[in-house]
């Protein structure tokens, strides 16, 4: 295409607006991008002032994100066997030898069991109330979306303390259990709309055509409906995920061992004398990637699902 | 193939009737017309029929059978969405072979049913394409093998074809009524196109406000309207009404208003008040002779036909006369009327009185 059209911008307004972007994606990425540097850099230079751009790369922060130590005197390390893995080098290297795994392991797994468990129910009860108002007489079927939503009008930390008590009460505290209910029942209010609105899109007639075709209505929901509403499942699913897995307020809460997740357990990594800050920037790090690469994998659907079917039809 | 009955069928919308006790019935493999304006519950009737809404009150029989509680799923019936509704997530032949695979047959035998399908409707070349980027004709297609393939007992149809531009609309109701002829299944075909009604249909209900208005062969209901609503919508242009006040005795053979008698067939209902003459545009012939005047306000130029508009004391009526006939606007012209056509309709109730000529069309409904 060449001259100028109506609704083609201009190479300046392509310019000025490409301009725009860029400056704001080095914006937000530049926290992201400090603490993945600050994840390879020695302690020290971790804390220099004025701060380093250009370090000479260590991989100590991820050594000590993942083992316990203990300081050793220059005189007892001599006594000690020579290290006999790189880990353990490095750690000798500074003064240290490391006494076994450190926690971290297990506060993300309970990160990943927590959150895709969490995302999981909220989807599948979601999708089954979202597709429940959009295709039946619900009696006060208004009121109930209404209520629904409304459980999303107040920040849910202000509902802390009893949930607390509730909690305790159940034996919940510090549970994988208590924790999957707590934030499927924060995220079921958004999954409903959202999925409503998906659900609605969807006509009528392939339904009704699978009913004529001689299936049952659950087959019809299950093998027409649903395909359908991946997009829709998709980046409900992401929303879900992103909220159970950077939850901190309520995992401090109520969590503080075994099933406690990584949000939470981060902060509190300390290393020999102070807070060992390369470690800390390493645990956050590991920590974006499952979220990094559930959202890329469903990432074809998420760019059709936000734009709410705009692009469909 | 079957039978399908339907009796004082209702269907109410909360406090909104969209179907009033309607009747009627469809033989072993007609191709049936539900015809009628705009939301007088065409759809309504056809999805109560496939089972996709349940019915107020009234029953509905296949083959003699009362299904009116059945699951649509369980009464054997294809039904064509006006929008096709193909599964957007399977390819064609995906969506062939989906009624299929719902009765467990096996997967030679569906593949067999399928290229069959597919060869009586020509569509063989397009089987593994998504059904997204085809044309309307070929939705059409894919949309009439999904609904064949399984050999139902009756076809509904919802304005199959009112998704298609004018022309193509023309040759695809050929191959469908040639589809028709040779599976000969029973159909029912829903459409608010007289035209498309008269040509296709084998039988035609017509419909207004949620209420069979008539149901009969075309020529029966063009020549015979029970009602003055099927005579305004069949036919273009349609029945002309000369209204006046008068009465009808039973055994009349004439009527008289404005001081002329005009022949009628021989009544077998009386009435009086305001009554309306009703005569086709091509039963309304142009003669000098006739002491019936009117003034000619338009002509309309068909090629080997004419329709002439005329004012008349008793009202606007058209007259669809030959081309070799010379009229020209603002002409006073005497008008007569073929007597063996007319029909008396009683306005207030807008039905037609029954005479010796039209008392075998209407008797029965
Ligand atoms: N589910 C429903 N709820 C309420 N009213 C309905 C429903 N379905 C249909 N109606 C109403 O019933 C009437 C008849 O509808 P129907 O769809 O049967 O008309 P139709 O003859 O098929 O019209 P069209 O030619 O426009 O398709 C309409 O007034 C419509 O608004
Ligand atoms: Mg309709």
């Amino acid at each position: 295409m060449s001259g100028h059209s109506v609704t083609e911008p201009s190479n300046r307004q392509k310019w000025i607006s490409g301009l725009l972007v860029i400056t704001y994606a080095v914006i937000t990425i530049m926290p992201l991008l400090w603490i993945i540097a600050t994840g390879f850099k020695s302690p020290e230079d971790a804390i220099s002032y004025p701060p380093k751009v250009v370090f000479e790369p260590s991989v100590e922060g991820y050594v000590n994100l993942f083992t316990a130590r203990t300081r050793v005197t220059p005189s007892m390390e001599e006594t000690l066997p020579p290290p006999d893995t790189w880990y353990e080098q490095i750690a000798r290297e500074s003064g240290t030898v490391i006494v076994g795994p450190s926690r971290y392991g297990q506060r993300f797994l309970n990160s990943v069991i927590i959150g895709f468990g969490s995302t999981f129910l909220s989807i599948f009860f979601g999708t089954l109330a979202a597709y429940a108002f959009s295709r039946f007489r619900v009696p006060i079927k208004d009121d109930l979306l209404f209520f629904i939503l409304s459980t999303r009008m107040m920040p849910p930390i202000a509902v802390a303390i009893p949930i607390f008590l509730m909690f305790r009460q159940l034996g919940l505290n510090d549970t994988h259990l208590g924790m999957i209910l707590l934030y499927t029942a924060v995220n079921l209010s958004l999954s409903v709309w959202l999925l409503k609105g998906f659900i609605d899109e969807i006509p009528l007639e392939y339904e009704e055509a699978a009913l004529i075709d001689g299936y049952t209505r659950f087959q019809a929901f299950y093998k027409v409906v649903l395909p359908q509403a991946a997009t829709g499942i998709a980046s409900t699913a992401i929303f879900c995920l992103i909220f159970a897995w950077n939850e901190y307020a309520f995992a401090v809460l109520l969590t503080s061992g075994t099933a406690q997740t990584a949000p939470p357990f981060i902060p509190t990594i300390i290393g020999v004398g102070g807070k060992d800050w390369p470690a800390v920037a390493a645990g956050a790090t590991l920590f974006l990637i499952p979220v990094m690469i559930f959202t890329i994998l469903l990432r074809k659907h998420l760019l059709r699902g936000i734009t709410f079917g705009a692009v469909r039809k | 193939m079957a039978q399908i009955i339907i009796k004082n069928l209702r269907k109410d919308f909360g406090d909104f009737t969209a179907v009033k006790a309607s009747s009627f019935t469809i033989e072993d493999g007609e191709f049936f017309m539900l015809l009628g304006p705009s939301g007088c519950g065409k759809t309504t009737t056809l999805r109560m029929i496939a089972g996709l809404e349940f019915p107020t009150s009234g029953e509905i029989y296949i083959d003699g059978e009362e299904v009116s509680k059945k699951r649509a799923s369980q009464r054997d019936i294809a039904f064509v969405f006006q929008m096709f509704a193909l599964y957007p997530h399977m390819n064609v032949r995906q969506n062939i072979s989906y009624p299929l695979k719902s009765q467990g047959m096996p997967k030679a035998q569906i593949k067999a049913k399928v290229a069959e399908v597919a060869r009586v409707l020509g569509i063989e070349d397009i089987l593994s394409k998504p059904v997204g980027g085809l044309s309307g004709g070929d939705r059409q297609r894919v949309a009439l093998g999904r609904a064949i393939v399984r050999e139902p007992k009756a076809f509904m149809m919802d304005e199959p074809l009112g998704a298609l531009d004018a022309e193509f609309r023309e040759h695809m109701s050929k191959e469908l009524r040639a589809l028709h002829d040779r599976i000969g299944a029973t159909t029912v075909y829903v459409t608010h196109d007289q035209l498309e009604a008269m040509q296709m249909g084998d039988k035609i209900v017509v419909m207004n406000h949620g209420s069979v208005e008539q149901f009969g062969v075309p020529q029966q209901i063009y020549d015979w309207p029970a009602t003055m609503f099927v005579a305004e919508f069949i036919g273009s242009p349609s029945m002309n009404f000369l209204h006046f006040n008068g009465e009808v005795a039973k055994g009349d053979t004439q009527v008289s208003f404005n001081d002329q008698s005009f022949d009628i067939p021989e009544q077998l209902q009386a009435a009086t008040g305001d009554l309306a003459f009703g005569v086709r545009p091509e039963h309304v012939s142009l003669d000098e002779t006739n002491p019936y005047k009117g003034e000619v306000s338009a002509v309309e130029y068909l090629g080997t036909t004419q329709i002439v508009t005329i004012d008349s004391a008793n009202g606007v009526l058209k007259a669809r006369v030959s081309s070799a006939q010379a009229v020209s606007v603002g002409q006073n012209v005497g008008l007569a009327f073929n007597p063996r056509t007319i029909s008396i309709f009683d306005t207030s109730s807008g039905m037609a009185l029954l005479s010796e000529a039209n008392k075998g069309v209407l008797d029965h409904g």
